[in-house]
């Protein structure tokens, strides 16, 4: 076994962990505390990208294209909120189900019609776009370790903001009743809007972050929003400890399976076997890991407590 | 004089109805999701092949209709169907993604019409599965990297580590690259498609073997996220990249966009370049430019020449639509300018063409594109066609 190498397979598990805990954090504390169902995650997710890619050819910088866009997006989210999420909150899943596909339809359109089809390559900065050696034989991309830190730290703050700030206290109580909450002369409207716009902003961030690695383009929401969804079941709904976890473990069951699994069929299977069977399955593991967690803790790894 | 009008009135009337028919082609691409920038050129394309015919085939309109199969085989397959049974096409042509092509070949053969592929070459379709009725204006998908691996044993490479998509057109490029190339194959992973852009784990595990080079197939936006990421790695010099259908007209203007240097001097092979000699490409180019202000991709170029073999088929039966040995006949000659010149068709109705080593470079304008930088195969044929049982 080469342990360089599973190594680094685990920091770049570990790094799609990140990024996906930024799309689900958000995802979790809509569904978790607005009790909304919202799509249109992904299409904020994508966005964010959009909006960064522009600006980082508007000013030259990646780095300030995102703490621009960043504000931006958070605005779009409260926007999004004011207009037509508010709305819903008294209407079944279903039919916030049916809104935000609507919402997706209309983002991606926009999108379309504003930046094109085909999609924009980012630039990095020359220092974010070189490799670092971590130990001897262990190199890993700049730009990598940047979405790790940024992840890490947009998680550390996340934690405090909700589980040690006045505001993160609003946030839990009017989760667990917000008539309570209002008839205590708290503005639970605006406090709903501002966790929407939050959310917003954490899909932004991890557009923004993923659109130097592959592009900004049309339908790359829909490719990870179904994702954040697995990461919140497994994770448990509303959760954000469990969000994190279980984006760190899909993160690294889905690379540590596509690294290793061929090898590992191998052993018992011909070659060409393996090669054939093993993308199936590793493409499916996460899915596996759903379903297993569905039957055995249908409420998922880390359930919150409140209600 | 009177009974003589009258003749030659019903003569008319007779005639008209099979002569007033018009050609109606049904064309197949994407036009939304990403993969809408590869439809949308193709498309241009196709326009400037039907300004270039104005809009007729031997005195008939042409009629053209454009369907979307939102790069997914199922909807490729509908649209398709609605395209035989209620529109009743002529011809179908297009197709970009062999997948799409593979789920609606049956619709378009079983009711008897052609079926023209203006990209995709899945290995099914040039054997087992030929069909008189199939033509193809681009290639098997095996052969364009066959022809790298060609290249790769005249430039002496030893070893080469393989990372492709796990579909149909994936494993077709995989197998090419492993048919010709004469080194060792040091590990190979196939990724899901089209939805994994992430290719971290990948690049670390060919590091890790080794292996001298680097070969890839990732066409659309899927190509633009694998170069970045290669270039993040900083593989460059440790391991080279060689690529099949990575690279193309719609990448490099990004690419240049984002400033992204090391693309220049970048090889890769094709049936077809924007700087080949002959009449028929030179216009293509400079108009496909002046119109749209962008060099046209291999995708262009080959729906650009799928018009005039079907122009050519129309021409060879005189208009006469229900002629439809007569067509096939005109169009298994290949008697028609192509923009990569002069080839003949295969007993698969695939081509017997030449594929050349193209290399990124900057043109008189500081724009970047692509010159031919030799001839690595000539007359080449696919490795399927002699389990095709046509003759």
């Amino acid at each position: 076994m080469d342990y360089t190498l599973l190594f680094i397979q685990t920091l770049n598990g570990v790094q799609l962990g990140l990024l996906l805990f930024l799309v689900a954090s958000g995802l979790t504390l809509v569904f978790g505390i607005l009790d909304f169902v919202n799509l249109a995650h992904g299409s904020i997710y994508m966005l964010g990208a959009f909006i960064s890619a522009s600006l980082t050819f508007l000013t030259g910088n990646f780095v300030v294209a995102v703490l621009l866009a960043l504000p931006i997006t958070g605005a779009i989210g409260y926007l999004i909120e004011r207009v037509l999420v508010r709305r819903l909150y008294a209407r079944n899943h279903l039919d916030h189900v049916l809104a935000t596909f609507g919402l997706i339809l209309v983002i991606d359109t926009t999108v379309q019609i504003l930046w094109g089809p085909a999609g924009i390559s980012v630039p990095l900065p020359a220092w974010l776009n070189g490799q670092v050696e971590l130990f001897p034989g262990v190199v890993m991309p700049t730009f990598r370790l940047a979405i790790i830190g940024a992840g890490l730290v947009v998680a550390a703050g996340l934690f405090w903001l909700v589980n040690h700030t006045r505001l993160g206290m609003l946030i839990r109580a009017g989760a667990s009743n917000s008539t309570m909450v209002s008839a205590l002369g708290v503005d639970i409207k605006t406090l709903f809007s501002l966790v929407f716009a939050l959310g917003a902003m954490l899909a932004g961030l991890a557009g923004m972050l993923i659109a130097p690695i592959t592009e900004a383009s049309i339908n790359m929401g829909g490719e990870v929003i179904i994702t954040a969804f697995v990461v919140i079941i497994v994770g448990g709904i509303g959760s954000m400890k469990g969000a994190f976890v279980a984006a760190i473990l899909i993160g690294l069951i889905d690379t540590l399976g596509r690294s290793f699994l061929d090898d590992l069929f191998a052993l018992f299977m011909s070659q060409n076997a393996a090669e054939t069977a093993a993308p199936a399955i590793s493409a499916m593991l996460i899915y596996i890991l759903m379903a297993v967690i569905l039957a055995l803790r249908p409420q998922g790894l880390f359930p919150p407590k409140v209600r | 004089m009177k009974r003589l009008l009258s003749a030659a009135l019903a003569a008319t009337m007779l005639t008209t109805p099979a002569f007033a028919r018009e050609v109606k082609i049904g064309f197949v691409t994407t036009l939304t999701t990403g993969a809408a920038v590869i439809g949308n050129d193709i498309k241009k394309a196709v326009d400037l092949a039907m300004e270039h015919i104005g809009g007729k085939m031997a005195g008939l309109d042409v009629k053209l209709i454009y369907a979307d199969d939102g790069f997914k085989p199922e909807i490729g397959k509908q649209v398709t169907d609605k395209l035989i049974k209620q529109e009743n096409v002529d011809f179908v042509a297009g197709y970009i993604w062999s997948n799409v092509l593979l789920a609606s070949r049956k619709s378009v053969l079983d009711s008897g019409k052609f079926l023209i592929s203006a990209n995709a070459g899945p290995s099914p379709l040039a054997g087992k599965l030929c069909n008189k009725n199939f033509f193809s204006t681009s290639w098997q998908n095996d052969q364009t990297p066959m022809a790298m691996g060609e290249y790769l044993n005249q430039k002496g490479v030893k070893s080469i580590y393989i990372i492709a998509p796990n579909y149909a057109a994936g494993k077709n490029m995989v197998a090419g690259v492993q048919r010709t190339f004469k080194g060792k194959i040091l590990g190979k992973d196939m990724t899901t498609w089209p939805t994994q852009l992430d290719f971290s784990a990948e690049l670390a595990k060919a590091k890790a073997s080794g292996a001298e080079a680097l070969w890839v197939f990732y066409p659309g936006k899927a190509g633009g996220a694998f170069m970045k990421q290669y270039q993040q790695a900083g593989l460059k010099d440790s391991m080279p990249l060689y690529t099949s259908f990575t690279i193309d007209a719609l990448s490099l203007p990004k690419f240049q966009a984002a400033g992204f240097n090391d693309v220049l001097g970048s090889k890769f092979t094709q049936e077809w370049d924007p700087s080949l000699d002959n009449p028929q490409n030179k216009r293509f180019v400079a108009d496909f430019k002046a119109k749209y202000g962008s060099y046209p991709s291999f995708y262009a170029a080959q729906a650009y020449d799928s018009i005039f073999l079907i122009k050519s088929a129309v021409e060879g039966v005189k208009g006469n639509l229900d002629d439809i040995d007569g067509m096939r006949a005109a169009m298994k000659s290949a008697n028609f300018p192509s923009v990569r010149g002069k080839f003949t068709y295969g007993n698969n109705h695939f081509p017997i063409q030449n594929f050349y080593l193209r290399e990124v470079v900057k043109d008189a304008d500081g724009n970047w594109t692509t010159k031919v930088a030799k001839t690595v195969y000539k007359n080449n044929q696919d490795p399927y066609a002699a389990q095709c049982p046509l003759k």
